[in-house]
């Protein structure tokens, strides 16, 4: 499977996921290709966070399944999802820091666990991916005294610290200055080129959709409404898609 | 039927943690860390219980003992209720409340805020992290604070026999040293044991399915505490007709 470059890495098809009588997500196709950066867009409350969850085996689908890496992921049980997860990081919303870990122990987390040893290979590592987000000099802080922004650059930190072959973000630059959002756009990008990290990143920041996208996935309705290059997006005459990267809300005053 | 799955979901949090437990990963640092919250915390809570425990217990036997003339066999009927009962059953009880209640809300928050969510993104299963050590903990720790909690009983035994009531130090001692022995004590730490057990199962379970935010931890947290409760005295029974059976009462060595 690895063999093949242009294999998909992410395989999402016919996912179905229903809330009570919510029916979430009614149907997604999606492949992610390897190496590129796919990003999804689409209202508030449209599941978006709720598709990222079940790449990583987090919900189970009711219908359809999720392949990762040749795995279909939605068949594991909880304990052979491991060797997957290994794979694969997550930035949370909420960034999800561990309470009672500074912001440096919250980053080397996931090499520890990975099974890094060396600790002077941990503390280089850690330094680079907290300098990579612009937050080394609050190392020693304990995430109820951050910031919400700087939580987020911490969770961002603990997601590409173990160099995983795939990240997905949840809404990396919300709640950033335009300067921040700006350097984290870049190194997401930075991952892909030294890296070549796969990245599924959900966001609301259309600035960041042209910047470092390679390819655009809008959801709607609980289905992949649009899917294709930032240029095509900007191209695009379907009126939901327009009003969408306009802005426009439709309620005149 | 709600009882019986309640107890199949303890059940299967059972074979995952023994499933942990042999994997041999037992991060034996949050261990002395758990060891040390857990056991070494709860020391002064022990003690106290033990320690009035035994001394009302003398006082309210020496009364009616007197009225038969064997006042000085008040030692031996203390020492047997607390190794057999008393002890273990009220150390349980305190550290349910105040272990137990911890373990709940410890892990319901963590549950709420997707920290659970982000060790399980990072291959780390929930009870191999959270469950495990505290287990471990709980099973040095129990068996050790109802010692003490029997020993601290039988000190103030003494000092209200002896220094109050003016009962002869030596058929004090002689009466106690005739009617219980190691194996009594021995019964106390077994059963401190199974508390143990129950406690740590009973809280991290709660604090596991904890959702609903604040409100949900709390509910599990209050849930914690009473079921643990009742299930302690609930066993405390069958066990003592158990150990009972096996090491009957009366034989002095
Ligand atoms: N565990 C759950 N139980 C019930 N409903 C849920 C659950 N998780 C999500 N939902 C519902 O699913 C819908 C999609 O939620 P989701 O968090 O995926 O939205 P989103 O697209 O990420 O929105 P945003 O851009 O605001 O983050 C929402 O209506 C939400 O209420
Ligand atoms: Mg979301």
């Amino acid at each position: 499977m690895s063999a093949d470059k242009t294999a998909p890495f992410i395989q999402i098809r016919n996912l179905k996921k229903r809330f009570g009588n919510q029916q979430v997500l009614s149907g997604i196709n999606l492949d992610i290709r390897k190496g590129e950066t796919l990003l999804i867009i689409g209202p508030s409350g449209e599941g978006k966070t709720v598709l990222i969850k079940h790449v990583i085996g987090l919900l189970r689908p009711d219908e359809g399944s999720v392949v990762v890496d040749g795995v279909e992921v939605n068949k594991l049980k909880e304990r052979d999802l491991a060797p997957v997860r290994k794979r694969v990081s997550m930035l949370f919303q909420g960034g999800a820091l561990f309470d009672s870990l500074t912001v440096e122990q919250n980053t080397a987390f996931p090499l520890i666990e990975a099974g890094v040893r060396d600790s002077a290979e941990i503390t280089l590592r850690v330094r680079e991916a907290l300098e990579a987000v612009d937050l080394y000099e609050h190392k020693h802080k304990l995430p109820v005294n951050l910031s919400g922004g700087m939580r987020k650059r911490a969770g961002i930190a603990r997601a590409i610290v173990g160099r995983t072959q795939c990240i997905l973000y949840d809404e990396p630059n919300s709640g950033l200055d335009p300067i921040v959002a700006d350097v984290i756009d870049r190194m997401i990008l930075r991952m892909q080129k030294r890296y070549g990290v796969t990245s599924l990143v959900v966001t609301h920041d259309m600035g960041s959709v042209f910047k470092i996208s390679d390819r655009v996935a809008f959801l709607k309705r609980g289905v992949i409404h649009f899917l294709g290059t930032p240029a095509e997006l900007k191209a695009s005459t379907d009126p939901e898609v327009r009003d969408f990267i306009e802005g426009r809300s439709g309620i005149t005053s | 039927m709600g009882f019986l799955s309640y107890m199949g979901q303890l059940a299967f949090l059972l074979r995952d943690l023994i499933t942990a437990f042999q994997s041999g990963v037992w991060r034996l640092k949050l261990v002395a860390h758990e060891i040390v919250a857990i056991g070494f915390g709860s020391q002064a809570v022990v003690i106290v219980t033990g320690a009035f425990t035994g001394a009302v217990f003398t006082f309210q036997t020496y009364a009616k003992f007197k009225d038969f003339g064997v006042e000085s066999t008040v030692g031996a009927i203390v020492s047997v209720a607390l190794c057999r009962e008393l002890g273990p059953v009220l150390a349980g009880l305190m550290v349910s409340g105040r272990v137990g209640a911890a373990m709940a809300a410890d892990i319901g928050t963590m549950k709420v805020t997707e920290q659970v969510d982000a060790l399980r993104v990072m291959g780390v299963h929930p009870v191999d992290y959270l469950v495990l050590p505290r287990f471990i903990a709980m099973m040095v720790s129990m068996p050790l604070l109802v010692a003490e909690s029997i020993a601290f009983g039988l000190l103030a035994s003494y000092v209200v026999a002896v220094h109050g009531y003016g009962v002869p130090e030596a058929w004090f001692l002689a009466h106690m040293r005739e009617h219980t022995n190691m194996l009594d004590v021995g019964i106390g730490m077994i059963k401190g044991f199974v508390f143990g057990v129950i406690i740590t199962i009973v809280a991290c379970h709660q604090g596991l399915r904890a959702e609903n935010g604040a409100v949900g931890v709390g509910v599990g947290t209050t849930r914690a505490v009473v079921i643990s409760s009742l299930a302690m005295l609930i066993c405390n029974f069958f066990l003592s007709i158990l150990l009972n059976y096996l090491s009957p009462l009366g034989t002095g060595m």
